[in-house]
């Protein structure tokens, strides 16, 4: 009887994402009522999954009931349990910012774009995205999990009209089937030997499996939901469908889409398996780090806005996984609460990334739609055109940096000091590539640092290098107050950590018997969570920063002398005036990094100048630079060869004559006769 | 509570004030070994004194972001500093955070100080602030490694924990890992501070220059904060390093005779240290900037080497 309540929250959340969506297609014709009902149907939805996942991590208690809409046969189980309900409160969050951006984001779309159709496919992806987390049986999860890839197929390609952006749908579209394959066969695998599909009774099932069976589900599980959280090498999709989206829906996919992989990780390496092997967690590690560094790497080179950030979300991904490849390891052998810690780490830092990265996608998207370009070079100065948006991406700069006091640093210190936990711990090998994993992490976070000073100090800053920018305008009010609840988000997740840390108590309480909010939080301290550890206290830095401001404003009373404060022009070297042609650009500002890793960038430039006199006074320059997309030729491309070679060697089988077909189906059934009569 | 109130105040009326004595007496000890006269060991602190009372020009292509950015370098250094053990193990309020909070907080200084170098628009403020993130980029693996080594040794990031434990064992720094680390963090300290043969401190020619490059558009009280912040930084990483290696004299808790001998140690060691730091500078050229990387290279195989040997030895 306890569940009634619930029970109702969520299905009214589900009825009303199905109501916006039949918003959506009901004002087909009259497309801003059909948005304004869309966004605010699904913002309705939002709040009441909130509330529904809130409930359930306060009752901690899981539950479990049937929705009611029947194709016979199959159980259209919805469970609520702790994990589901963390990963339904992120998507709750996400979808009420996103929904009320949406209502000022779309007016621009008015005329040219039929926004609701862009709400219906909205709703439908939300609607996907919370079956996804709730699915409580193998069947129904991938029923939602393609309902969520086809509607986020539908949305990357809203404007289609571009090729770029069909070729990035296509890839996203056979990316993320080949995905889906491999969970169907390991499902197949667990539901074989469990004689269900249910997820209740995949429970710890894995590891009653044969050695060689748990290796091959363990793979297919990590690799199918790989493909989504975009771990590096099978990305390429990401960087690609994550920019060319509407701006509102680049942060949902950037912010949560990808996270059903890490919620599907996260099922199956804490659920489905018991204590997974060392290999695996070492896996797992090594893929995190790979990711998080070639992540970031890769980032520092675009200067399209958006890439940059759809690369950074594969850079966090990494750090994620790097907890949770400890917690594997650490589960392996025998230390269940530091693997608590280390899982709590990849948690929060997915709760963290989901917020800054939407911000950031959202900051970004005001800023397209204010400049009409994507490209940083084209921008600059619009701190003072639009200083809301300006601050609220400063905010989700500071924070994906990982720097004191926002919510980045939480997690990424909590993975530092779980690494460093490592190496007392473990043995051998495990014990060297901890602390390794930790200097990597290190080298991430600060070229994440580097990066972020390069998209906001060249986007926002100085003077505006086009006409465009130069006439930008300040995003609409809805927008802003979008952007600002997840900038808020930020700020209170960082400064209130040791207060968000229970969330984590019911999931890593299911999975290992541990409760670690205790040894991590002490008042408003955050520890290390092991007897001496360290500690650090981010409302604590917060609180000394703003009280010390205190002490230049007393030297200067002092010391100074009021009122002697004027503007003057920059310093141009005395040429006549400083022009944005002066300015540093965001190729130029990356360019130490692009000259030091050149071994993995191989960079490639060329420069023509055209010249009438000499070529000592060249009229034009012409200036090329590109990188080499290594994975896409050096793994993709001969895949893609390799493919066709083979689909034209097959194609001498089918050669469409009818007698031929009889005889497959003839040799075809003595085959399975044969084989039927063997076993 | 007063106790602790006190302690804080101690703490920053020492790094205040002794910060720009070392500046100073670096400068001078590298004046005298070029045979140069050089400025006199208060020089810094008349340079702050005079820049405070200074007007100010502001670029007017600059946004606020130009006129915060010195208060959070200045405090954030601040904080830092108030983290780190400096005339007794103890640390004031060391529970704000340990080592990583002290490096983060380091880089959130940096983070704003090259906003500010973009912020003007000019090019020599992208030059540096580029430069400068990326070297800063290079040195922190290194830097996570060396604090990883003696964080290992120690079982804990809280930096008056690894002076406790380096305290109980004064000769440890003679064990492989810990002069392999102290090695590697003193290259990590000429790269973060700025120092010959990674940045010259001295110099204003464009080809060469990084911090200065990012600070050239700051004048008066705003260059006031930003060089005593930076010479504020260099004093916490200087007695990081002395006192997690060299632990002696350094008292464990906070009392009124011991932090005098505390101090009087602390002056000798920064001494020592800065003459180390004024033979390298003035024994070495500038390196080109694409040099770098491979003293940074070097600095994170002593790392690496240090790590390894923690557990060899």
């Amino acid at each position: 009887m306890q569940s009634m309540p619930l029970n109702a929250l969520f299905a009214g959340g589900l009825i009303a994402y199905l109501a916006g969506a039949a918003a959506g297609l009901a004002g087909f014709r009259t497309p801003r009522r059909a948005g304004q009902g869309a966004f605010g149907l699904a913002l309705a939805g939002a709040l009441l999954e909130i509330t529904a996942a809130a409930v359930t991590i306060g009752q901690g208690a899981s539950v479990t009931w049937n929705l009611p809409f029947g194709v016979p046969l199959f159980s259209w189980a919805v469970r609520l349990n702790a994990l589901s309900a963390f990963f339904n409160l992120t998507l709750g969050i996400l979808a009420a910012a996103v929904s009320i951006y949406s209502f000022g984001y779309v007016r621009d779309m008015e005329g040219r774009r039929n926004v609701g159709v862009l709400g219906f496919f909205y709703n439908i992806l939300l609607l996907s995205l919370t079956l996804v987390f709730t699915a409580a049986n193998a069947f129904f999860f991938l029923v939602a999990w393609e309902v969520m890839a086809v509607s986020a197929y539908f949305l990357v390609s809203f404007e289609h009209e571009k090729a770029p952006t069909r070729r990035a749908g296509m890839v996203f579209l056979i990316m993320s089937h080949a995905g889906t394959g491999l969970l169907l066969f390991a499902f197949l695998i667990l539901a074989k030997a469990g004689g269900s599909l249910d997820f209740a009774s995949f429970h710890l099932l894995a590891s009653k499996l044969p050695a060689w069976e748990q290796g091959a589900v363990f793979l297919l599980f990590f690799l199918g939901f790989g493909v989504k959280a975009g771990i590096i090498p099978i990305h390429v999709w990401l960087p690609a469908a994550h920019p060319v989206a509407p701006s509102n829906i680049s942060g949902l996919m950037s912010g949560i889409v990808i996270k059903t992989g890490i919620y599907g990780m996260a099922l199956v390496f804490f659920d489905f398996f018991d204590v997974p092997p060392v290999w695996a967690g070492m896996l797992v590690l090594g893929a995190g780090v790979l990711s998080a560094l070639l992540g970031v790497l890769y980032a520092l080179m675009e200067h399209d806005l958006k890439r940059l950030l759809a690369y950074h979300s594969i850079e966090n991904i990494g750090i994620i996984l790097i907890g949770f490849g400890a917690a594997l390891v650490f589960r392996a052998v025998g230390y269940p609460k530091l693997a608590a810690i280390a899982l709590v780490a990849g948690l929060y830092h997915t709760l963290n990334h989901a917020i800054f990265k939407c911000l950031l996608f959202l900051g970004a998207g005001s800023v397209l739609q204010a400049t009409r370009t994507r490209n940083m070079e084209e921008m600059g100065g619009l701190i003072r055109r639009m200083p809301v948006t300006a601050l609220c991406f400063l905010t989700g700069a500071v924070a994906i940096s990982g720097l004191p006091p926002l919510n980045g640093f939480v997690s990424e210190w909590l993975t530092y000091q779980s690494l460093l936990a490592g190496f007392g711990s473990t043995q051998g090998l495990a014990r060297v590539a901890f602390p390794i994993a930790g200097a990597l992490l290190a080298l991430t976070a600060a070229l994440s640092a580097a990066c972020f000073v390069k998209a906001f100090g060249i986007s926002f800053l100085a003077l505006p290098r086009s006409e465009n920018a130069a006439q930008a305008r300040e995003a609409a009010l809805s927008m802003r107050v979008g952007m600002g609840i997840l900038a808020a988000g930020c700020v209170a997740l960082g400064l209130g950590a040791t207060w968000f840390l229970p969330i984590f108590d019911p999931i890593t309480g299911a999975s290992m018997g541990v409760r670690v909010s205790p040894a991590l939080a002490n008042g408003w301290l955050l520890t290390a969570g092991t007897a001496r550890g360290g500690t650090v206290s981010t409302l604590g830095i917060a609180a000394m920063l703003v009280l010390l401001a205190a002490l230049p404003a007393l030297f200067r009373l002092v010391w100074g002398r009021a009122g002697k404060r004027a503007a003057g022009p920059t310093w141009d070297c005395g040429l006549p005036g400083l022009t944005a042609e002066n300015e540093y650009t965001a190729t130029g500002f990356s360019k130490p990094i692009r000259m030091i890793f050149s071994a993995l960038y191989r960079p490639r430039r060329e420069i023509q100048a055209e010249y009438e006199v000499s070529p000592y006074y060249p009229t034009a320059i012409h200036f090329e630079s590109e990188i080499e997309p290594t994975f896409e030729k050096h793994v993709y491309d001969p895949f893609q060869d390799w493919l066709l070679r083979m689909a034209r060697r097959m194609r001498s089988v089918q050669a469409g004559s009818i007698h031929a077909y009889l005889a497959y189906i003839f040799a075809a059934l003595i085959a399975l006769l044969l084989f039927g009569v063997r076993g | 509570m007063t106790g602790t109130f006190l302690k804080v105040l101690a703490q920053f009326a020492l790094l205040l004030i002794l910060a720009p004595l070392v500046s100073g007496f670096i400068k001078l000890l590298k004046a005298r070994l070029q045979m140069r006269r050089g400025p006199g060991l208060l020089q810094p602190y008349r340079d702050i004194h005079k820049l405070l009372q200074k007007g100010m020009v502001i670029p007017d292509t600059a946004s606020w972001l130009f006129s915060a950015t010195p208060y959070v370098v200045f405090l954030a250094t601040l904080v830092a500093g108030l983290m780190v053990p400096m005339v007794a193990a103890d640390t004031p309020a060391g529970q704000l955070g340990g080592a990583l909070a002290v490096v983060y907080l380091l880089g959130l200084g940096r983070f704003f100080l090259a906003l500010g170098g973009l912020d003007t628009g000019s090019s020599f403020g992208g030059l540096g602030s580029s430069r400068e993130m990326t070297i800063a980029a290079l040195a922190e693996p290194t830097l996570a490694l060396a604090v990883f080594t003696v964080a290992i040794g120690a079982g804990s990031t809280t930096l008056s924990e690894m002076a406790k434990a380096a305290i109980g064992q004064q000769w440890r720094f003679l064990a492989p890992s810990q002069m392999l680390a102290f090695a590697a963090l003193f290259l990590v300290l000429i790269a973060e501070t700025g120092r010959i043969p990674v940045d010259n401190p001295a110099t204003h020619l464009e080809l060469t220059m990084i911090h200065e490059a990012m600070i050239l558009e700051y004048s008066g009280p705003y260059l006031a904060l930003i060089e005593w912040g930076a010479s504020i930084k260099q004093l916490l990483l200087m007695t990081l390093l002395i006192n997690v290696f060299w632990p002696f004299g350094l008292p464990a808790a906070w009392s009124p005779s011991g932090i005098l001998a505390g101090l009087g140690w602390l002056m000798l060691k920064l001494v020592i240290l800065s003459c180390g730091i004024v033979l390298v500078e003035t024994s070495n050229a500038k390196m080109r900037l694409f040099r770098v990387p491979e003293l940074m290279a070097v600095a994170f195989t002593l790392g690496a080497l240090a790590l390894v040997s923690t557990f060899l030895f």
